[in-house]
């Protein structure tokens, strides 16, 4: 047995050995972590890890391990599927056995319903054995997003490339975090891109962490560091995971919430930045952000009120532009796999309107958006903190999509547009009648006429007007939306899960 | 007869004064500046009275404020304790005013005594020796001279000057110091006694003309001239000598005709000769001594006397045994004694038998002005507690405070107890061989008690078990051992910041749960987690089994020898305590946050304080370790100046602005280098 035994260790030595000497130096040399360093570094503190399938390869032409580190372990509390690539072989490259090793971790993951997490940083197919690989290989990602589908979160972070199939990757993970400088994700690299179109194009432009994280939203946060992404992809986990146990238990926030005061009664023109008031309303003052270098006129992100988690929508800048609906209707769907409630403070002037925007589709992306909103199945709280106006208020869960309570702020202001806007639109359409008509126009009941409506819509879009008619379940003081939002979590969270009917009396 | 008493003060002092108010039926009235809202003198009188601010200023030395709480708190006394008011005659004058009882001395004695200059004069005409004293810099005749202010005490305002050149910065600097302190810029240079000894002679007298003194105490343990272990009887003073003191010191007394509670300071030369240095018109903070030695309550003789009563002996009681003093500072040795603030998070001291009060037996007592939990700011006198030990003998009370101190829990702020235990164990200071230059000539009682190198990896090691074992609770896959891999790669690793460096445990558990190998090294903190640097378990460490491992206590079994570690966690900060010392270890965090810039030839504060002297205005340009502005902390002046040659491009502070240890105070940028 003890022959054995050793057998096995030499075994695990080799397989631990990865590379090899030289290229696990230039690795480190590069500033990277191996794969197993990524694995420890992931895992909680003095937690177990069962490594799977250590031995893969064993006995053939392939590394011992077969370029791929895959267990189980504890990740900010919550049991996962662990899958490193380990690059010092071969690049990280997947040969037939890795791809055999990989699927099974997959298949693991689905059948225990434990999320995964994927360390990547590969070089794609082992191109002599791509036959071997490249029809089975799609089972991957089918696995990782029929994982998503069932609500399981999937968390991929790349730490260098991730290119062709590999790309897909974080292309079906939950949540993306790509390191920068480093992580390079493309369907095609620079000289395949050439020899398709002609384009001459480098590898960052074409799908570096910062392209990711700001253009295409592929990235969902771009991290400093491989220590950096790790930490993020452990907090992102806390948050996606239904299972994981709560961060914070009520902590007051850092900042004091007398400020409000002064944040609200700020002129409603100037935008301001809600991350002030986050700051003092979540526990803690924390706030991790999703999506935060993209759609940055919508600030979206996770944190707790009162012990409750909850995912935020806030506008930032007013107006709503593609890239702000799509990231809210991607933030909507992940706050709904983790059955997380959701507060969204409305501060928008509606979608951007214009010939580019129209032309880009912002009605189709605004409809993602208002459809995400319209079918979350988690509990919704609006707080109207300044304005809400136009279809925006449809996309930030106004009173018809049926938010379970909705408040508002004795500054806030909700209206189809306004009321100088409403009045020049009246009066346009009105020159336009007079002169299709060939009348002569009367500017100075015009100008009566504007100073009328725009003082009715003014009025009517006070927050204490449309209080007046029902129209939300009040206003609040500022100050009091910590306390306000606390109990109605406090309500939303106890609803029954068991539905069907009511007491029979039999 | 005083039915209730009002005490100006806070801290010890006003505990020390409730108690025996408590103790003899008298009902107390306490006040507070708003930091000391929650400190435990406030909380433990029968009435406290609040004093809105912080600032001694606007606080505890506004005798107008003070005067009107004793009127809203129904009190009919006040005791002003020690500093503070408690020498200012003219609040004595205005208490006596009011129709209020005065626990102290006459407005006319405090007055005299608290003019060091008139007070020379009027000693000396009494035939006690003096020291020869100048009033300018071109009078002085002989080196070294102490620069001294003459409404002063405490050690404020005090210079060392040992050649001309440096005289005239020296008086300059005093003067500026004494006048912001006292509001009275007058200084004089004194003849400098070298290796001196501070002997005093306790005293109190009562209105009938009665004086008695109670021996003398020895303070010559000073920092900056600040008093740190105090002792009765001094093993310099024979029964010859203390004679002289004590006749001499009644001589002052009865020149004045003084009533109540005080104290005459001498130097006394290594060759025997002896002056008189001043007089305390007050309690002192080195009473507990005395009272210990003596049997009496000084506080009750105090009340006592100013009810008009008279003394119940008229010679000096029998000395028995011997008491020292020492006094625990929130402080750093190690960085000029520096005050540190914060939260005491933990404040046990061991074997104590009495709190604020004399005792029958000899044992240990503590006053104390804080307890776990309170706020240490950066308003007040940083001293915590003072700790005393009396004992038959001078070095069975030596041991037994060194131990006590050795042992004590103080958690949270950072203190000065490792040099009191280095002192108070140290062979000169157990032969009674010591004098004011004391630490200067003994840097080695500056190291911390806990600095081997083998006992801080065994602190940090349990540290690190302990927390390892705190994560047990909230494991996800079942109680399975601690780590546990089936294809080990890298072992479990944890850093944390210590005194002397920052140090990385890393450890690995066997598939039993005992500890298989494990190492401890300094490594540079930039370092810790890049890749490449994960630790190797290698075997250079003494063999240790964990007998014990929980989150509180862990026990090792180090070579054959079990130790004790007692393990206290706040947030990121393991408090650990054993036989072998005590250490702060902060751990370091396992996912830093990005660095902050804070940009190149940022000036920091160096301390908790006020900005004082701002000497330069930005776009000026300094020279390498010119003086950039000041920062006033606690009583002292600390001075910051330009790390290079440069230009000041940002200046971020105001004078008076209150600033953090860290706080950005201006930005210089430096020259190129060519």
């Amino acid at each position: 047995m003890l022959d054995r035994l050793a057998e096995l260790d030499a075994a695990a030595a080799e397989a631990r050995a990865g590379g090899g000497d030289k290229y696990v130096a230039r690795h480190h040399a590069r500033g990277k972590l191996l794969a197993r360093e990524r694995v420890e570094l992931l895992l909680d503190r003095d937690s177990p890890f069962l490594e799977l399938c250590p031995y893969a390869a064993w006995g053939t032409e392939y590394t011992v391990g077969a370029s791929v580190v895959t267990g189980i372990g504890v990740v900010a509390g919550v049991p996962c599927v662990i899958v490193a690539n380990d690059p010092t072989v071969r690049g990280g490259a997947v040969n037939p056995f890795t791809l055999k090793k990989t699927l099974r971790a997959g298949e693991i993951a689905r059948q225990n319903r434990l999320p995964m997490v994927n360390l990547v940083e590969s070089g794609g197919a082992d191109l002599p054995t791509q036959a071997d690989i490249f029809i089975p290989g799609g089972a991957a990602f089918r696995d990782l997003t029929r994982l998503s589908a069932e609500g399981i979160p999937t968390v991929a972070v790349v730490f260098g490339n991730a290119t062709a199939g590999g790309a897909y990757i974080p292309g079906m993970s939950d949540y993306t975090i790509f390191v920068r400088d480093r992580a390079k994700v493309f369907l095609a690299g620079p000289p395949l891109v050439k020899m398709a179109t002609g384009e001459e194009v480098d590898d960052e432009r074409l799908g570096g962490a910062h392209m990711h994280g700001t253009r295409s939203g592929l990235a969902d946060h771009v991290a400093e560091d491989e220590r950096d992404a790790i930490r993020v992809a452990r907090s992102a986990l806390s948050r996606l995971a239904s299972s994981s146990p709560s961060r914070s238990f009520g902590a007051e926030p850092k900042l004091p919430t007398e400020d409000l005061l002064a944040i609200a009664s700020a002129d409603l023109r100037t935008p301001f930045d809600p991350r002030e008031i986050l700051a003092r309303v979540l526990d803690g003052s924390e706030f991790d952000e999703f999506k935060p270098l993209y759609g940055t006129a919508l600030v979206t992100g996770w944190g707790a009120i009162h012990g409750h988690r909850v995912g935020v929508l806030a506008n930032a800048r007013g107006v709503l532009f593609s890239p702000e609906a799509q990231k809210a209707a991607q933030f909507i769907q992940l706050a709904n796999s983790s059955g997380t409630p959701l507060v969204f403070l409305q501060n928008t002037t509606g979608y951007m309107v214009g010939s580019e925007y129209e032309q880009n589709g912002i009605i189709k992306h605004g409809a993602h958006m208002i459809n995400a909103v319209a079918n979350s199945k988690v509990p919704h709280i609006t707080v109207n903190i300044g304005a809400s106006y136009g279809a925006g208020n449809y996309g930030m869960c106004g009173r018809s999509f049926e938010p379970r309570f909705l408040f508002a702020w004795p500054n806030a202001r909700s209206a189809v547009m306004g009321p100088a806007q409403l009045a020049g639109v009246l009066s346009i359409v009105a020159r336009q009648a007079a002169e299709a008509k060939g009348q002569v126009y009367d500017e100075s009941q015009d100008a009566q006429m504007r100073q009328m409506v725009e003082q009715k819509i003014d009025q009517e879009s006070a927050a204490l007007y449309l209080s007046g008619r029902l129209y939300d379940d009040g206003v609040i003081d500022p100050r009091d939306t910590r306390t306000v939002l606390g109990i109605c979590l406090s309500i939303v969270e106890s609803e029954s899960k068991t539905a069907g009917f009511g007491v029979f009396r039999l | 007869m005083i039915r209730r008493l009002l005490v100006a003060n806070r801290g010890e002092i006003a505990r020390r004064i409730i108690a025996t108010c408590r103790a003899v039926g008298v009902e107390t009235v306490a006040v507070y500046s708003d930091a000391d809202s929650a400190t435990p003198h406030a909380g433990e009188a029968d009435y406290a009275v609040h004093l809105p601010g912080n600032a001694p200023t606007a606080t505890y030395l506004r005798g107008d404020l003070l005067i009107d709480a004793a009127r809203r708190a129904g009190a009919d006394a006040v005791h002003p304790g020690y500093g503070f008011l408690s020498e200012n005659a003219d609040f004595a004058q205005a208490v006596l005013d009011a129709g209020l009882t005065w626990v102290g001395p006459s407005p006319k004695a405090i007055a005299v005594m608290g003019s060091k200059v008139d007070a020379k004069a009027l000693v000396g005409d009494a035939g006690v020796p003096v020291l020869p004293t100048w009033h300018e810099a071109h009078e002085v005749t002989q080196f070294p001279v102490m620069v001294k202010a003459s409404a002063g005490g405490g050690g404020r305002g005090m210079r060392l000057v040992r050649d001309p050149e440096s005289l005239h910065e020296a008086l300059a600097s005093a003067r500026r110091e004494a006048a912001g302190a006292f509001g009275d810029g007058t200084v004089f240079c004194e003849r400098y006694v070298e290796r001196a000894r501070h002997i005093e002679v306790q005293l109190i007298a009562d209105s009938a003309g009665t004086v008695v003194s109670l021996g003398e105490r020895e303070c010559s343990i000073q920092r900056r001239h600040q008093k740190i272990i105090e002792e009765t009887p001094s093993p310099a003073v024979s029964p010859a000598l203390r004679e002289e003191l004590c006749a001499a010191a009644i001589a002052v007394a009865r020149a004045i005709g003084y009533v109540g509670a005080g104290t005459v300071e001498f130097v006394l030369a290594p060759e025997g000769d002896w002056y008189f240095l001043e007089m305390n018109t007050r309690l002192q903070v080195e009473h507990p001594v005395t009272e210990l030695v003596v049997g009496i309550d000084l506080v009750r003789l105090q009340l006592l006397v100013a009810e008009g009563g008279t003394l119940p002996w008229n010679g000096p009681p029998p000395l028995r045994g011997h008491a020292i003093e020492a006094r625990l500072y929130a402080e750093d040795p190690a960085y000029a004694f520096l005050p540190n603030s914060g939260t005491l998070h933990r404040f046990e001291i061991p074997g104590v038998s009495k709190e604020f009060a004399p005792m029958l037996s000899p044992g240990l007592r503590v006053d104390a002005g804080v307890a776990a939990g309170t706020e240490i700011g950066v308003y007040y006198d940083p001293m915590l507690a003072k700790v005393i030990a009396w004992a038959p003998t001078r070095y069975e009370a030596a041991r037994q405070l060194g131990t006590a101190l050795a042992r004590a829990r103080i958690h949270g702020v950072g203190t000065n107890r490792d040099l009191l235990v280095r002192v108070l164990r140290h062979p000169s200071f157990v032969g009674g061989g010591i004098d004011t230059g004391f630490l200067d000539r003994h840097p080695e009682v500056f190291a911390p008690l806990l600095s081997s190198v083998d006992a801080l990896r065994l602190s940090c090691l349990a540290a690190a078990l302990a927390g390892a074992y705190g994560r047990r609770s909230a494991a996800a896959l079942g109680m399975v051992p601690a780590g546990w891999r089936n294809v080990p790669s890298v072992p479990q690793t944890v850093a944390y910041d210590a005194p002397s460096g920052t140090f990385e445990v890393a450890y690995r558990m066997d598939r039993d749960d005992a500890l298989a190998a494990w190492s401890v090294r300094l490594v540079d903190r930039d370092d810790i987690g890049l890749p490449g640097t994960t630790p190797d378990l290698a075997d250079d460490h003494p063999p240790v089994a964990v007998v014990l491992a929980s989150l509180e206590r862990v026990v090792l079994d180090v070579a054959g020898v079990r130790l004790a570690f007692d393990i206290h966690r706040v947030g990121d900060v393991s408090y650990v305590d054993s036989s072998e010392g005590s250490v702060a270890l902060t751990e370091v965090p396992r996912f830093p946050p990005p660095p902050v810039d804070v940009g190149e030839g940022g000036l920091v504060a160096p301390l908790p304080g006020a900005v004082g002297r701002i000497l330069v205005v930005p776009g000026q340009r300094v020279a390498a370790g010119e003086l950039v502005l000041t920062v006033e902390a606690m009583k002292l002046e600390h001075a910051v100046h330009a790390p290079a040659d440069g230009v000041i491009t940002d200046l971020r502070v105001a004078t008076g602005a209150q600033v953090e240890a860290g706080t950005l105070l201006a930005i210089l940028t430096p020259d190129q280098q060519s």
